[in-house]
């Protein structure tokens, strides 16, 4: 089966002499929701503007659903949709007029630009707004009206830099569920995220990128199961006593209603709540203390830089 | 893309861009209106009466041409190159450069606009000229060639400054000190024939000299340069330019990096 994008030894070295990309591989099967992670100046941005044509490559190879940029680049954009992480509208344009004219770029006649742009807008709760000029809309709706236009071609390969970047919860919300939809109808897609949660709970798998080479790519359940411990904060009822037993598990007491305990990998919790139960320590929530998937992020980046 | 899919790319682009300046109408077309009316009161009736013939012509009737060509000149011009670098300065053109939109149909399209805008503004220089003087036109497909041509021209050159500029700055720096000075030496307001053979010489080397003089042929019949030079000489330009603008956006690394 042709991957959705296949990307073999990419290298981009800058004018100054800087290499942000140092012959990556990379391959996004059609259907896959694909988290792209990496802290900041890694090469994520680079990548996307390589595939999308915004920045020349200096080697290697891309390909769009199996059609080589280097040969017919036209054939692979018509198959990409991008959404990029600033906003790059006219902020004098109506957002009507913005997508509709996104589609002419693409050869849409104006009838289907038209039935296009109002099904996106309308998906994306722009509707009522689409006579307004785009400068006066609010970050979120800016954030949307850019999806709008980068699927109005109805492209296979959607790829999204930051998407919920600075938008509420609530609306981020929604346009997860947005974006799960459209992939569960066929629409592969790769998102470049630094809410990590967003990637664990909309993502199957995963690459991460540090100084311009692939650290990990594997599919998110596999890079969780490679945790070694996770900690855990528990809520008590009523106040803890002052030196609690942690039954053996190395633990620690925050506050009067909490304490936070590490479990290592395999290791059950039975034991733990047992010894609680038996102090007469009734719990009454428990959660984990950070995002599981950031402490893998954090690892894998740091032991990057320590072999650096 | 096919045929048909870069035909509606094309035209999705002129349409943006005549949508652009009629929405600043006041920016794009007021201005020339009012600009080009004083000079047709002040160096065609009030100055002009006393000046008399130039050229074998009414001095109103002389400088009209030369008028309706800069008006022209200006506005193709500055209609690309504010557009363009307005694109590049918000980030919009990366909508066309993402797209499969060949970089010629972009170009074409820009291009197209801008002289969409030039003869917006020539017409309505040339309605405003017929309060103040007759027009008879000598060769009528001959002007229409050599005000397209200029158009082309110009807008060509716009799109070249757009992809240099840096800031808005840049985008006026052309126009103020290259583009006024070539205008207002080329043969707008005087023939060159008042000049001494020295400054007539000069003034063979600004290609502005040959459109206003071809363009005021195609009105007047009266010329003080070759024609067929002129045409030559402009199409020559063109290719050029086109040929600039077309490795600039193939090669340049001012769009992509």
């Amino acid at each position: 089966m042709v991957s959705a994008l296949s990307i073999e030894n990419l290298e981009k070295t800058y004018d100054n002499g800087f290499q942000a990309l140092k012959g990556i591989d990379l391959k996004v099967e059609p259907g896959d929701f694909f988290a792209l992670l990496g802290p900041n100046g890694a090469g994520k941005s680079t990548t996307i503007g390589v595939i999308s044509s915004l920045v020349r490559k200096s080697g290697g190879k891309v390909r769009i659903f199996g059609v080589d940029t280097d040969q017919d680049f036209p054939g692979a954009k018509q198959l990409l949709g991008v959404v990029p992480q600033e906003f790059n509208f006219g902020q004098f344009e109506k957002i009507y007029d913005i997508i509709v004219t996104q589609a002419g770029f693409y050869g849409l006649p104006r009838k289907l630009a038209e039935e296009r742009t109002e099904k996106y807008l309308r998906q994306l709760g722009l509707w009522e707004k689409r006579n307004d000029v785009a400068r006066t809309l609010s970050g979120g709706m800016k954030r949307r009206l850019m999806i709008a236009r980068a699927l109005v071609h109805e492209p296979r390969l959607l790829i999204l830099d930051e998407p919920t970047a600075g938008v509420d919860i609530e609306l981020r919300r929604s346009m997860w569920e947005f974006l799960q939809e459209i992939n569960a109808q066929g629409t592969t897609i790769i998102l470049t995220t630094h809410y990590l949660e967003e990637a664990e709970s909309l993502c199957r798998n995963i690459a991460i990128i540090d100084k311009g080479e692939i650290v990990e790519n594997t599919s998110i359940k596999s890079l969780l199961k490679t945790l070694s411990r996770e900690v855990f904060i528990l809520d008590s009822r009523d106040a803890l006593p002052a030196s609690p037993d942690f039954a053996g598990y190395e633990g620690r007491v925050l506050d009067d209603h909490s304490l936070e305990v590490v479990v290592e990998k395999g290791q059950s919790l039975n034991r733990f709540f047992s010894s609680l139960a038996e102090q007469e320590i009734e719990i009454v929530s428990m959660r984990n203390k950070a995002n599981r998937l950031e402490e893998l992020f954090v690892a894998l980046v740091k032991s990057g830089q320590e072999e650096s | 893309m096919n045929s048909a899919q870069i035909w509606i790319s094309f035209k999705t682009i002129v349409r943006r861009e005549i949508r652009r300046f009629m929405r600043i109408w006041p920016q794009t077309l007021l201005p020339p209106a009012i600009t080009m009316s004083l000079y047709f009161v002040i160096f065609g009736t009030l100055i002009g009466s006393r000046i008399g013939q130039m050229g074998g012509f009414d001095y109103m009737q002389f400088v009209v041409p030369g008028l309706i060509m800069m008006a022209v000149i200006t506005n193709s011009y500055s209609n690309v190159v504010s557009s363009f670098y307005s694109a590049k300065f918000q980030r919009s053109v990366e909508e066309l450069l993402v797209s499969p939109t060949p970089n010629w149909v972009i170009l074409s399209g820009y291009v197209f606009g801008g002289v969409c805008r030039g003869l917006a503004v020539g017409l309505i220089v040339t309605i405003l000229s017929l309060f103040f003087s007759k027009l008879q036109v000598s060769h009528l497909g001959l002007t229409i060639a050599i005000v397209l041509m200029t158009s082309i021209f110009f807008s060509l050159a716009g799109f070249i400054n757009a992809v240099f500029a840096n800031s808005f700055d840049d985008i006026s720096i052309i126009p103020t000190f290259v583009l006024t000075p070539l205008t207002y030496l080329g043969g707008v307001f005087y023939s060159i024939d008042l000049l001494s053979p020295f400054w007539q010489a000069v003034s063979k080397l600004n290609p502005v000299l040959y459109m206003v003089n071809a363009f005021r042929y195609g009105i007047l019949g009266v010329s003080d340069i070759n024609i067929a030079w002129a045409f030559a000489g402009m199409l020559v330009f063109i290719i050029v330019l086109v040929a600039v603008c077309l490795h600039l956006m193939e090669h340049g690394k001012r769009l992509r990096h």
